[in-house]
């Protein structure tokens, strides 16, 4: 049985509750903190904890901490970013839903760190009871005394507030989540100035995610030290994945890194395989921006190693041959899912959460639906096909924010590792609306030699 | 004064003040090195960054971090370093990046230059023309618009707004009052004043003139002339609101539009209020000052006072000069 940092209390009926979630030794960390250790010494821990960052881009949380602008007299801001939209996560909400103060507790100790007085969680607007959730543990914790003036004690005063978002995917980019957050419309800003220097109303901020500050909890208490024990390499600690797809048992499952991707979905202890009997085609392992893999090179690397869930291993191979971790949503697909109406489903998804502000994205994204939609439903053309490439490769890398890649990256993947399946769509336009390609060679083992030469 | 910094665009060296951006130092070498922008102006802070078109590579970061950048950037947006190296017109990577961006701005702009009021003083008809692919690879239909009258002198056809956010920004900072904005996301997003409220304000007639198509246009010229057959002719009045330096467009002894000056990148040298703008349209409103230059390059040039000196080549021969005597006293009594 795997170590659980964050989901270990997770089904003690009434962990909701400040009293039960404080039995079963929470706000220890609080405790810890605000009376051992001094708020660098707080970084200091996080950074010896090689934590990286849970949203998406795995950025190292010590990090971005002490990059933190601290000019005399301005505001600081820590700000938790929950608008958690990725088609296929669903952790976070998870996480909040549960286990609320856990996420209290990470942001009382994150503020503590970064020396910030007021604090936002920025919830996504469809998350109605999460957020009933999120207010009422916030008024628990504060007639406990965890929240308020003098904190313990301790001289240390902070505000916690939890802030709808309006459910915009956009608003989960940091920059467009703080413009959403003053209350204007949640386009991107252009960056520099990072948030960490003019952030919230212009002052030095961080943005992190629900896990990422939920993490900060078993880091305090028993040490970065021990928490960078559990992973391996660059990945360390546990990571909350969110599976879902044509799994036995979807669901949320924290992992240690370093797992096999392999016994991720076949272990009875996670997914326990793929339901009905069938066999796995392809999967999306980080949510849906991240590249779409065939089976064989989600179980195993190019060269015939197996996978491991882990920031490194997932991406091996860079765009030919690996996907990333993302945010942790993996999604499975069995042998009857068309991945043309997959890729159709994603494209859809991100020409309508486009903000429209630069022009490749807002036209790119329209533009690979349509083109993506026709071929879906028999329309299309083999020069399509070389056509989502181009249009692809011209939205990727020239945007503001990372949602031009997002829209661009699925399609692309998709295209690299499935073209026959594309090819036939449009080879085979009346076929291909009654019956599925099926899972052709996609599970097949790679042939060694082809690759070995390549190195 | 801080010590200027060294900066090479397309191998040319230039030194500008620290915080100077890569495009504005592009623009003080001037000529074709100079990137295109659709959205930056320079009037407008918080403008740039949205059409992309501007993009350069940066093949070295400065000279204390030589790395070059990641990825191609918004040259508007992004300030230069000491001994940064920048390629625009020299990297094939940036002119298909940029082919790209302008075949994405054109997807969804209708194709009607002929009968759009813009054309011939339109930054994306010369982009299109630069950088664009002779045929369309968009076989959908394009995303249309009501024509909207806001207030009675403009009016907004967003299918043909390429939402730069220019007349965004001019509203919020030349005018006392922004009453339009972005409504919508992605590509449906539109330029709108919500419940149709006319934008009124003394200065609300510029936002026709940072407009870089023909997405806001003079209600009061609408139609009335191509830009090509009209003569621009700078002037100026004493107007108690703004500047009063304008240019008049002429055709014949008829003042057909008013427009604020503007210079070779087409942003406006000075705003001015809707009275010089729409209501001044006699010669005996305004003191003439001289015509206005327009570039060779523009169509508007090529019906021009200016254009009518004689060529090198004729004034040299004397068969010639015989040949286009009538054409030469014309120039003479100028």
């Amino acid at each position: 049985m795997a170590r659980k940092l964050l989901l270990e209390h997770i089904n003690v009926p009434g962990i909701h509750t400040l009293d039960v979630y404080r039995q079963k030794g929470g706000y220890r960390a609080v405790e810890k903190a605000l009376k051992t250790l001094t708020p660098d010494e707080v970084v200091e821990e996080v950074k010896k904890s090689g934590l990286r960052g849970r949203g998406g881009a795995g950025f190292p949380t010590g990090m971005k901490w002490s990059f933190l602008a601290k000019p005399e007299g301005v505001a600081r801001y820590l700000v938790c970013n929950a608008d958690e939209s990725e088609p296929g996560t669903f952790k976070d909400r998870y996480l909040m839903t549960h286990i609320p103060h856990a996420l209290i507790e990470g942001m009382i100790v994150a503020s503590y760190a970064l020396g910030a007085k007021t604090s936002y969680i920025y919830v996504r607007g469809e998350m109605m009871p999460q957020i009933r959730i999120l207010e009422r543990a916030i008024a628990e914790a504060k007639s406990a005394g965890f929240l308020g003036k003098n904190i313990l004690g301790s001289g240390y005063d902070l505000e916690l507030y939890v802030q709808p978002g309006g459910g915009a995917y956009i608003c989960g980019e940091e920059t467009a989540l703080l413009e959403s957050l003053e209350g204007k419309r949640g386009n991107p800003r252009i960056k520099p100035p990072f948030p960490a220097i003019a952030g919230l109303y212009g002052c030095p901020t961080v943005v992190n995610n629900v896990e990422s500050i939920a993490a900060v909890v078993p880091i305090i208490n028993d040490g970065g030290d021990e928490y960078m024990k559990i992973g391996i390499g660059r990945s360390t600690g546990t990571k909350l994945i969110s599976a879902s797809g044509n799994l036995v048992r979807p669901g949320v499952y924290e992992i240690e890194l370093g797992l096999p991707v392999e016994e991720f979905i076949y272990s009875d202890e996670y997914c326990g395989g793929i339901a009905n009997g069938k066999r796995l085609k392809a999967t999306v392992a980080g949510g849906s921006s991240v590249p779409v893999l065939p089976a064989n090179l989600t179980l195993k690397l190019a060269n015939g190693e197996p996978r491991l869930m882990s920031y490194e291993s997932l991406s091996e191979g860079g765009f030919a041959t690996g996907t990333m971790m993302g945010s942790g949503g993996f999604i499975a697909f069995d042998e009857d899912q068309c991945m043309v109406r997959n890729t159709w489903n994603f494209a859809r998804f991100y020409h309508h959460e486009s903000c429209g502000q630069c022009s490749p994205c807002r036209e790119g994204t329209g533009w690979m639906e349509k083109v993506l939609h026709r071929i879906e439903y028999g329309h299309g053309k083999m020069s399509d096909i070389d056509l989502l490439v181009d249009v692809a490769k011209k939205i990727e890398g020239n945007t503001i924010c990372p949602l031009g890649d997002a829209a661009a990256w699925p399609v692309a993947s998709a295209i690299r590792h499935f073209r026959d399946e594309f090819e036939w769509h449009v080879r085979e336009p009346l076929k291909s609306l009654e019956t599925n390609y099926g899972i052709a060679k996609y599970a097949e083992p790679i042939a060694k030699p082809e690759v070995t030469t390549e190195n | 004064m801080s010590e200027k910094v060294k900066v090479t665009i397309d191998g040319i060296t230039v030194e500008v003040e620290p915080g100077t951006s890569i495009l504005n130092a592009a623009r003080q070498i001037g000529g074709d090195i100079v990137p295109p922008a659709m959205c930056y102006y320079s009037k407008l802070a918080g403008s740039g960054g949205k059409c992309r078109t501007c993009i350069v590579k940066v093949s070295k970061g400065s000279e204390k971090d030589p790395r070059p950048m990641p990825k191609l950037v918004a040259s508007c947006r992004t300030t230069v370093m000491d001994g940064m190296e920048v390629q625009n017109i020299t990297s094939p990577e940036v002119l298909e990046a940029r082919s790209g961006v302008v075949e994405m701005l054109l997807i969804n702009h209708p194709l009607d230059c002929p009968v759009c009021d813009q054309a011939g003083e339109c930054d994306l008809q010369n982009l299109g023309y630069e950088h664009g692919l002779q045929k369309t690879r968009y076989e959908f239909e394009r995303r249309t618009f009501e024509r909207i009258d806001i207030g009675d002198k403009i009016q907004l056809h967003m299918n043909r707004c390429i939402l730069c956010y220019r007349c965004v920004f001019t509203a919020d900072q030349i005018t006392n009052k922004r009453v339009h904005g972005i409504l919508n996301r992605g590509d449906h997003s539109e330029i709108s004043t919500y419940i149709q409220t006319a934008v009124d304000n003394d200065f609300s007639g510029n936002v026709i003139d940072v407009c870089p198509v023909g997405a806001l246009t003079d209600k009061t010229f609408r139609f009335k002339n191509r830009v090509w057959f009209t003569k621009p002719i700078d002037a100026h009045r004493d107007c108690p609101t703004c500047s009063g330096k304008v240019t008049l467009w002429y055709k014949g002894e008829d003042v057909l539009r008013v427009t604020a000056r503007k210079d070779i990148y087409g942003e406006v040298e000075e705003f001015i209020c809707n009275t010089c703008r729409f209501d001044k349209k006699k010669t005996a409103d305004w003191t003439i000052e001289h015509p206005t230059h327009i570039s060779d390059a523009s169509v508007i040039a090529s019906n021009h006072y200016e254009t009518m000196i004689p060529l090198p080549v004729i004034q040299e021969d004397l068969r010639l000069q015989q040949a286009n005597k009538v054409e030469l006293e014309k120039t003479a009594k100028f």
